[in-house]
């Protein structure tokens, strides 16, 4: 593909109908109300000269290069801001226009350096294009010095590890300002001066790393010179060719156009017809991919007897050979279920359904699981209980229509970054707000967003908490009367479960410490707003309740209809790129693809005839379960694929005990990451650069990832995996991934009708994709629930085991930032480290005050089950008895804290609550010792 | 290690039978039948069949019912 350059009209789209016809230079065009004229120009196949516009933004009407005659009208208009009328007759093109503008172009042209052919944005600058456009071939004033005061020796702002800042180049079209507010809604910029002296600023006085900038890009995609450029376009040059495909970090799935010199990626450049991000992105989706070149990678199948010796780099058939080898020895040796394999959402749909075929037909039992079980499992179980199956119930955009929005349990502006941004636009628009988290997220208070209920609840009392705002529902009438008696089942024994006194806001204040009045106020709100939708992410899944707090929300959106339309609904927010489609694809050890119990006779069938061999109907081992077993010795080896269980799971020393157990540990990565260390075969893998296939992100949107560039290993995954599976001697064999999705077309209802072809054509689909929807489901249970009725669970509140004590009187929470990514594997080999370079502890000042604890001081942590060593963080967004930390660095080992609770129902580890305690480091001691000995300083000294 | 001496499976079936606590016994102790017969693997039914015959020490009522309930199917 050449390079993709998305048409601009100027102007966002408006939504309606197309019922105002007008002309643009004679030829007539439709249009819908409120469309501006350069739109419709557009529309009519004329380009009308711009520079201040673009269809990202809301039009600013600066630069006047865009004037328009109009029948009838006076002067000279802005078509970028006059909205089309019926009947209007517009000209773009006269003389005096083309007077008009060349004199717009010569002011801008006096004061810019006239360097274009060495300029990086040489071939990609607006400034340059309209220059030719309005034909302008002179400059009056001069250029530069010539022409007087200049801006020519502004400074260049190199700060940020990914562009910069030539403020030389700046036509202060405030493009970048427009687009840090309305795309991405940071507001970390502003005009600063008025007139000539206007200039842009983030911050005052500050350069763009010390702003408040997030690092999005937006800013940089909007503008129209080489003011705002990336740095791998200065270095590299003008990309040439572009390539549509799917970030890889998370749940969000962003479409971008990776744009390519030669074989060399330049840039990633958000994709306008992403139905997922429609042009936005993140740090981490546009900036951080260069781990996928980083020397660290390995790049060729490695073998060791034992962990004790070093890695022997192998052929692909010696290490493939011996991996099939091995588990059929212990298979002999020890059972037919003394092996499995652990599948990764960060893979491709086809990558994870060849390992699950490959546990199922060739292994010949259900060990297969993913690490959807440390995050999301609760959301499979919870949802399937509830409404029938296990994914969110509406498509990102529905967003835009909520009245009243609850975040629960998740923080979007870090994890789910381009989501947060659409919320965001909907929260200024005016839509209510409820947070439900222990910490104060950002989200609760940034700029002109408020939340109007912040429900700062003990962390692991969430269920008593949605119980509380149920029982307001359901005693105070505010009930959806005819949507539960026509939609739902069970509606009685619950209502009358849940108006027990003992689930009122009073009731369980003490516990949740969140005070009635404000549950109260915040349940009214939620019911009666008119569109409600919860959003949640993994403060809500990862506790020993997850399962029942999803079904608790799941209750809570039925009894107030707030289900099956748009603007309503339950959103899992999901952490990583594919973590739907892991699921989807029956990664889990009790359902086959398409969420179909191995009990199911009917489903087994399907992949019996197809597969040729019999299916086992019992439920096989989930992860944790592998770690118990492994310990005990019933499990002897395991195939890993794309995932770091051993720094990633909690309670690290039994996993770490349980890996080394094993008699065969088989990994499938990028990276020789943690869990590696206790591999005897490392089969290289491949990043989203060189994968061929499909993600599916939070919303059921199925999305292509194509490859960039060959396999640098020389292989597909699933290619490895059908050569396993083929050594073991089990026929399995695929010409392309697009054959892998054919045949779970083949036998997953839900996947019908899905193809590459399709998705080339159409962009995405959204499932369920079959006869019955062949355009897919953006908003699941319109009509009716997908197991017909929708049912109403009753949801008991049960503590948690994990107290805090005397010993450990503090609750560790734990949660991830923007810039890096789970256990930082890609993250921390690229400049994202500029953000993030270590996890840290945050805690409340006063916890700090009383242990003698100062912002930056090292501080030890410590659990029941471990300690680490860590920097702490005083802020006041914590509750006092509460502290926080990432996981993105495995010297911390955040998780060597973590225990082996777990959701009662799935099993998802209780990451959320663990009771520590925090010290002063020993060292940290020692250095404030040394401080405390040395003389003071006095000012005279 | 473990953050517990009390084995996996006996925590666990502890942890289901808790969620039920609030049904009648033998509706509590048919949902977590039902529950372990749908996510366990039959070595850790087997486990805690082998837990109860031993006494079923350390096990909610909910979840030595629940076993009872299992015992022909997963033996
Ligand atoms: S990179 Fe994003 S956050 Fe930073 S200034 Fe630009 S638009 Fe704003
Ligand atoms: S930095 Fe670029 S987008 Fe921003 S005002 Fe200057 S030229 Fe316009
Ligand atoms: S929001 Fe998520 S999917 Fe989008 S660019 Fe960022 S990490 Fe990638
Ligand atoms: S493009 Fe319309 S005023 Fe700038």
């Amino acid at each position: 593909m050449t390079l993709l350059k998305e048409p601009d009209f100027g102007t966002p789209a408006r939504e309606g109908a197309a019922t105002v016809e007008l002309t643009v230079d004679g030829v007539p065009v439709m249009v819908p109300p409120g469309t501006s004229v350069m739109r419709a120009a557009k529309h009519a196949g004329v380009d009308v000269p711009k520079l201040c516009a673009t269809d990202s933004l809301e039009a600013f009407g600066s630069c006047r290069l865009c004037v328009v005659e109009i029948d009838g009208a006076r002067g000279t208009p802005a078509s970028c801001t006059t909205p089309v009328a019926p009947g209007m007759v517009v000209r773009t093109q006269t003389e005096r226009l083309g007077k008009l503008r060349r004199g717009v172009m010569e002011l801008y042209i006096s004061d810019h350096p006239l360097d274009c052919l060495t300029c990086s944005a040489n071939g990609d600058c607006e400034l340059q294009d309209m220059a030719g456009v309005t034909g302008l071939r002179e400059v009056r004033y001069g250029s530069g010095v010539e022409a007087g005061a200049n801006h020519m020796d502004a400074p260049t702002d190199t700060s940020n590890p990914y562009f910069d800042f030539d403020a030389s180049k700046c036509i202060a079209c405030s493009r970048c300002v427009r687009a840090c507010d309305e795309v991405q809604g940071t507001l970390a910029l502003t005009i600063e001066g008025r007139g000539f002296d206007s200039k842009v600023a983030a911050g005052a006085g500050v350069s763009f790393m010390e702003s408040d900038c997030v690092s999005c890009g937006a800013c940089v995609q909007a503008c129209p010179t080489a003011t705002l450029q990336e740095k791998s376009v200065v270095q590299l040059g003008m990309p040439t060719r572009s390539v549509v495909t799917t970030c890889a970090y998370c749940g969000v799935g962003c479409s971008f156009k990776a744009e390519l010199r030669g074989d060399e990626l330049v840039r990633m450049v958000p994709y306008k017809d992403g139905g997922a991000n429609e042009g936005h992105s993140c740090v981490k989706g546009r900036f951080a991919f260069g781990y996928a070149s980083h020397p660290d990678r390995v790049l060729s199948p490695m073998l060791r007897e034992s962990i004790a010796d070093p890695w022997r780099e192998v052929s692909w058939e010696e290490a493939i050979g011996f991996t099939a080898r091995r588990l059929r020895e212990i298979q002999a040796e020890h059972g037919p279920g003394s092996i499995g394999a652990i599948t990764s959402s960060r893979t491709t749909n086809e990558e994870v359904y060849v390992v699950q075929k490959m546990v199922r037909a060739v292994f010949g039992n259900n060990n297969v699981d993913t690490c959807a079980r440390v995050c999301h499992s609760p959301t499979g179980y919870g949802l399937k209980q509830t409404f029938g199956t296990s994914a969110g119930t509406q498509d990102f955009k529905s967003v835009a229509k909520a009245d009243v929005i609850m975040v629960i349990g998740a923080n979007p502006t870090d994890g789910h970054p381009v989501f947060a941004s659409r919320m965001k636009r909907r929260l200024r628009q005016g839509a209510k707000l409820i947070v439900i988290d222990p910490r104060r997220i950002d989200l609760v208070r940034s700029p002109h967003i408020e939340a109007t209920h912040h429900l700062q609840l003990a962390p692991g009392t969430n269920v008593a908490v949605v119980n509380a705002m149920a029982h307001v529902i359901v005693t105070e009438g505010l009930v959806d009367r005819a949507f539960v008696q026509e939609r739902c089942e069970d509606v009685a024994a619950w209502e009358a479960f849940i108006a027990g006194p003992e689930h009122s806001p009073e009731a369980v204040e003490e516990i949740t410490g969140v005070p009635a009045a404000e549950v109260r106020a915040a349940a009214r709100l939620y019911a009666e707003a008119g569109n409600g939708a919860i959003y949640y992410g993994l403060g809500v899944t990862e506790h020993s309740q997850g399962s029942t707090m999803v079904m608790g929300m799941a209750n809570l959106a039925m009894a107030t209809g707030n289900i099956g339309r748009d603007g309503v609904g339950i959103n899992p927010l999901r952490g990583q790129n594919n973590v739907q489609g892991a699921c989807d694809m029956g990664s889990f050890p009790h359902e086959l693809p398409g969420y179909r119990h191995v009990s199911d006779d009917g489903a087994r069938d399907v992949y019996e005839q197809l597969w040729g061999t019999p299916l086992l109907d019992e439920p096989g081992l989930r992860i944790p379960n592998m770690f118990d077993s492994a310990i005990d010795g019933s499990f002897r080896a395991l195939f890993v694929q794309g995932e770091d269980i051993a720094q990633s799971d909690p309670n690290t020393q039994h996993v770490h005990a349980a890996l080394a157990a094993l008699d065969l540990v088989v990994v499938q990565d990028l990276f020789e990451n943690e869990t590696a260390k206790f591999a005897h075969v490392l089969l290289p893998g491949t990043s989203f650069l060189e994968k061929d296939g499909t993600f599916t992100n939070a919303e059921r949107r199925i999305n292509r990832v194509r490859p960039v560039m060959a396999p640098k290993t020389g292989k597909q995954e699933w290619q490895i995996i059908c050569e396993i599976a083929q050594a073991m001697g089990y026929p399995m064999h695929y010409d392309s991934s697009a054959q892998i999705m054919d045949e779970i077309a083949l036998t997953t209802p839900t996947f019908a009708g899905v193809s590459f072809a399709h998705l080339d054509r159409v962009g995405s689909v959204q499932w369920p994709c079959n006869e019955a929807s062949p355009g897919g489901t953006p908003i699941m249970h319109q009509d009716e629930f997908v197991r017909g009725k929708g049912r109403f669970v009753e949801t008991v509140y049960v503590p948690t085991r994990e107290r805090s004590t005397r010993k450990f009187p503090l609750i560790l929470t734990t949660g991830r930032i923007l810039s890096q990514y789970n256990v930082g594997a890609q993250t921390r080999r690229t400049a994202n480290v500029a953000w993030h370079p270590e996890d840290i502890l945050e805690l409340h000042p006063h916890d700090g005050e009383v242990r003698g604890i100062n912002d930056g001081d090292m501080v030890t942590l410590s659990s029941r089950v471990g300690r680490t060593t860590l920097r702490a963080v005083l802020a006041e967004r914590m509750p006092v008895g509460v502290c926080y930390t990432t996981f993105h660095h495995p010297v911390t080992g955040a998780n060597v804290i973590t225990t082996d609770n777990s959701d009662w129902a799935t099993n998802c580890p209780e990451y959320k609550v663990t009771a520590v305690q925090v010290a002063l480091s020993p060292e940290q001691a020692a250095v404030r010792e040394d401080l405390a000995q040395q003389p003071v300083a006095t000012a005279g000294d | 290690m473990s953050t517990s001496t009390v084995p996996p499976h006996v925590r666990l079936a502890n942890d289901v039978a808790v969620q039920f606590a609030h049904r009648p016994l033998e509706v509590a102790a048919a949902a977590v039948a039902t529950h372990m017969r749908d996510f366990w693997e039959p070595r850790m039914t087997r486990a805690l069949l082998a837990h109860v015959a031993a006494g079923g020490d350390a096990l909610d009522p909910v979840a030595v019912r629940a076993a009872q309930l299992l015992g022909p199917a997963a033996s």
